[in-house]
């Protein structure tokens, strides 16, 4: 019946009107069979509901982030009132501009109850124009459903400044003057002439009874200054009774060997050995090899020694530096062959393996009071004379403020925190 | 002026860093980096003094076939088969497969290892003569000992719950209140003496009292 009616007499224009009929019926056909898009639901929900925006906030602060280099600002407000639990707020956003009048470009999002963000996205000394959004949204499955905001004033301009001195640490910079002080004046009143008196410390009275062990025995001494490099106290300290040993040693006529775990402190390790042979009138007697390099590594280092010490089984080991997990490797095998040690560390972990290991052992602040102990200078000792009237202020400190903090009447220890 | 330039450079760069401390403003807030990045250099550079005296050293040994020469042998061995393979694999040295990955995970890693384990026998041993009752202090410090290490053990507290101890002189609550309060504070009146002697020890290097590190008084 179709072929009879489009071979018909009908016009073409009805033909054709009726074909683009059809068309027009399946492709509406067609579009309707579809499953709805996202799109289509996105735009029928993304009209907010009405009375969902939230009061902007208030007293918008942009100040200079205080106490650094000159590298953050602190934006602060006052919450918006519908910032409460089931409140309208459910985030802030924040936004940036280098002019009042500029385009202002976001630079972070606080949630909702935050009352301030740093931006640490600046330029030292340039000027920069902040202002606040509240913002209330509705979220589905990561996909904002529909957001609405209210935006606070602009404010500015503010700068970061970078600051010439760190309030923070004000507590510490007092404390660091109070106990320069008291070095100070105390080696001032030792180089004036007044007798200070110096508690006895055996470890290092022991030294020159070591060392002439050693050369009783016929045997070698054995200087083991730690793993660290030169740029640790502990180091330095345990380099300068090198100094006073190595000079006990030349005197005595005692080979004193020097193995180090790095090249700088061998280096130093050599100047001071050969120093000390030249004060005890003996230069001749150095030998270069007598400081020498082992290894960096840690345990490496251990195993050259402890195979040292059991070849060569010295009759004295002195272990002073900074020492980790080979503190007691290093001191059982000298004890295991009949040493006589003197150990030392700034490291609260190590010591008890000392102790356990050691025949005397420098604990804490010994280890750096061996140098002005062992040369007896007037003005070294006057440092160790202030060093402990700290001690005693530091004392009285920690009885006053426990009491106090007992009785709750004063948190003293507020002023001995330290910022890291 | 072999002394006095020495002695210069340490006060100033010991001031300097005193100063950085407190002052956040540039360039002191960037004097710590950078002389970390120096002293690394420093220390790169050093390493080379450090290899050549143990390869000097060691040849030396077996040259004049001194006492235990054959160790010597065993050094100059390791040190230029690992220099040679690390160099010759270029910067993927450290990949997994190459030679040196093979020297570092099947030779080194159990050598370090084993020195490691010898702590536990080390330990024991030092413990045994450490804790024996000598006299009241020796006495103490075995019972602090014994009750720590009974109370970090399950088998502590479920020897006790046998005998139905109560729950505050468990060995673990004994153990924890040894650790937090009588431990603590020893090792905070070790840290607080220690604290003050680098300080003092830094004061005198940086007055130039202290000398001796230079070699000398």
């Amino acid at each position: 019946m179709i072929v009879r009616f489009f071979a018909g007499k009908v016009s073409v224009k009805i033909k054709i009107a009726i074909i683009c009929l059809i068309a027009q019926f399946f492709l509406v056909g067609i579009a309707l069979s579809q499953p709805p898009t996202d799109s289509v639901i996105i735009d029928t929900l993304r009209t907010p509901p009405p009375d969902v925006t939230p009061v902007m906030v208030k007293s918008v602060v942009a100040k200079d982030n205080p106490n650094d280099d000159g590298r953050a600002v602190i934006i602060s407000w006052d919450l918006s009132v519908d910032d409460h639990a089931g409140g309208k707020v459910t985030s802030y956003k924040i936004y940036r501009s280098e002019k009042r009048g500029g385009i202002f470009a976001e630079i972070g999002e606080a949630p909702s109850g935050s009352d301030q963000m740093m931006d640490n996205n600046v330029t030292r000394d340039e000027e920069y124009y902040y202002k606040v959004s509240a913002i209330n949204e509705l979220k589905e499955g990561g996909k904002t459903i529909w957001q609405v905001s209210s935006e606070s004033d602009v404010v500015g301009p503010a700068k970061a400044v970078a600051q010439w001195f760190d309030t923070r640490r004000l507590n510490v910079f007092v404390g660091m003057i109070i106990l320069c002080g008291l070095i100070i004046y105390y080696i001032n009143q030792a180089k004036s002439g007044k007798k200070l008196f110096i508690r006895k410390i055996s470890g290092l009275d022991a030294v020159d009874e070591a060392v002439g062990r050693a050369t009783e025995m016929g045997k070698k001494i054995f200087f083991i200054p730690g793993i660290s490099d030169v740029d640790n106290v502990q180091t330095i300290a345990g380099l300068t009774i090198l100094g006073r040993v190595a000079q006990l040693a030349a005197e005595y006529e005692t080979w004193i060997e020097v193995p180090v775990s790095r090249s700088l402190v061998m280096v130093t390790a050599k100047e001071i050995v050969k120093e000390a042979y030249s004060k005890a009138g003996r230069p001749d007697a150095f030998h270069e090899d007598q400081v020498h390099y082992l290894t960096d590594d840690q345990f490496g280092y251990a195993a050259g020694i402890d195979g040292m010490f059991v070849r060569e089984k010295p009759a004295t080991v002195f272990l002073l530096g900074n020492f980790y997990a080979e503190s007691l490797i290093l001191s059982e095998t000298g004890n295991s062959i009949g040493a006589i040690q003197i150990a030392g560390t700034g490291q609260p972990s190590q010591l008890p393996f000392f102790v356990a290991a050691c025949d005397y052992t420098l604990i804490g602040e010994e280890l750096f009071a061996a140098s002005a102990y062992l040369s007896r200078e007037p003005k070294l000792l006057g440092s160790l004379k202030g060093q402990d009237i700290g001690k005693a202020i530091i004392l009285a400190a920690i009885l006053v403020g426990s009491l106090l903090e007992t009785f709750n009447i004063f948190q003293l220890s507020k002023f001995f925190r330290v910022l890291e | 002026m072999r002394r006095e330039i020495p002695l210069i450079i340490t006060a100033v760069v010991g001031i300097f860093f005193v100063l950085q401390y407190f002052i956040p403003h540039p360039p002191f807030n960037q004097l710590n980096g950078w002389f970390s990045d120096w002293f690394s250099i420093i220390g790169a550079c050093a390493i080379w003094l450090g290899a050549l005296n143990l390869i000097r050293i060691s040849a030396d040994k077996i040259y004049r076939r001194r006492e235990d020469w054959g160790y010597a042998i065993i050094i100059i061995i390791s040190f230029l088969l690992i220099t040679i393979i690390g160099f010759w694999e270029g910067n993927a040295f450290r990949d997994s497969g190459t030679g040196f990955d093979w020297l570092y995970r099947f030779i080194y890693t159990p050598l370090s290892a084993t020195m490691f384990a010898l702590l536990a026998f080390f330990v024991a041993s030092a413990s045994y003569r450490a804790f024996r009752a000598r006299n009241l202090e020796a006495t103490l410090l075995l019972l602090a000992a014994f009750f720590v290490m009974l109370g970090r053990v399950p088998v502590g507290d479920a020897l006790a719950g046998i005998f139905h101890v109560p729950e505050s002189i468990l060995p673990s609550s004994i153990a924890t209140w040894i650790m937090n309060f009588i431990n603590t504070a020893g090792q905070r009146a070790i840290l607080i003496g220690i604290a003050l002697g680098i300080v003092s020890t830094s004061l005198r290097i940086i007055l130039g009292i202290e000398r001796s590190y230079l070699g000398g008084e």
